[in-house]
């Protein structure tokens, strides 16, 4: 079975931010909320390294464990979901994500915060699949298609990478094979567990 | 006087002993966490795959695959 995962590969990431790009594009993002981010550590220093960071749809997800109304579930490809419809925007999430994933739209004035809204791996959410509805709450459903995130396929230097974790592992390891350095996948023990620990059962939605 | 002290010691330790009984139980319990939202339909469960799920999963895997450059170059 498939297993949706996110692999950023610091060696080859150029800080285009053509992802940042194409996730705002597909999703039609609304102003200050940012699914993806490219982050740049010891910038301008020799040895700078950039990383795309979004929800990397963690195995035992955190923002999971604290919703108080909880809204978040994750499908049977392991993608991490939640209903807008249910989130009452507290904020919690936000400070569980190790990731930093869980965005707050500006929903009135003083600050008021808007309800959750997060990377969805283009999955859309719990909508009609690419009905308007599902488009205007979360966003694009590009899984649906047969097709990946379109940051992942937007991405110049396939630096990053989704899909299939077991193809993803498989590209990233042959890649480290030829190139002989850059092993350290930056995330991937925080979000998937590290090896040999078993991942978390997939919590399916009552249907 | 001693036998008093040895009554006091001894109902002192009756309701020390008494009061764990009364001590509740501190584990907190944990509820099952059950997602209360709406059902989210399989991505195979459109026209466009049939529901056919491993269907759905090759044209997946053989997307991945094209993000490896390596195999498009050889």
């Amino acid at each position: 079975m498939a297993r949706m995962k996110f692999l950023c590969d610091a060696e080859r990431c150029i800080e285009c931010n053509g992802c940042v790009t194409a996730c705002k594009n597909a999703n039609e993002v609304p102003w200050g909320v940012n699914r993806r981010r490219v982050v740049t550590i010891n910038d301008g220093q020799p040895g700078e390294k950039s990383i795309s960071v979004a929800c990397m749809h963690c195995s035992d997800a955190p923002c999971m464990a604290v919703c108080p109304v909880d809204c978040f579930y994750r499908t049977t490809e392991g993608v991490v979901l939640h209903d807008k419809d249910l989130c009452i925007g507290c904020g919690y999430c936000f400070y569980a994500c190790p990731f930093g994933a869980p965005q707050f739209p500006q929903a009135g004035a003083f600050g008021l915060r808007g309800k959750m809204d997060k990377c969805t791996f283009c999955a859309g959410g719990p909508e009609k699949d690419n009905s308007a509805e599902e488009f205007r709450k979360y966003g694009a459903n590009r899984l649906a298609e047969g097709k990946l995130p379109a940051c992942a396929e937007m991405c110049s230097t396939k630096a990053l990478l989704g899909g299939d974790g077991d193809v993803v592992a498989d590209i990233y390891r042959q890649r480290v094979l030829k190139r002989g350095k850059g092993s350290e996948v930056w995330g991937w023990g925080t979000a998937y567990g590290a090896p040999g620990q078993k991942p978390a059962a997939p919590q399916q939605p009552k249907s | 006087m001693t036998a008093r002290i040895l009554v006091a010691a001894a109902v002192s330790l009756a309701v020390l002993g008494l009061a764990g009984c009364t001590e509740k139980p501190q584990e907190l319990a944990q509820k099952e966490r059950r997602y209360q939202g709406k059902p989210d339909a399989k991505p195979w469960d459109s026209p466009q795959w049939g529901g056919e799920q491993a269907k759905w999963e090759r044209a997946i895997e053989a997307r991945t695959q094209n993000q490896n450059e390596y195999t498009r170059l050889q």
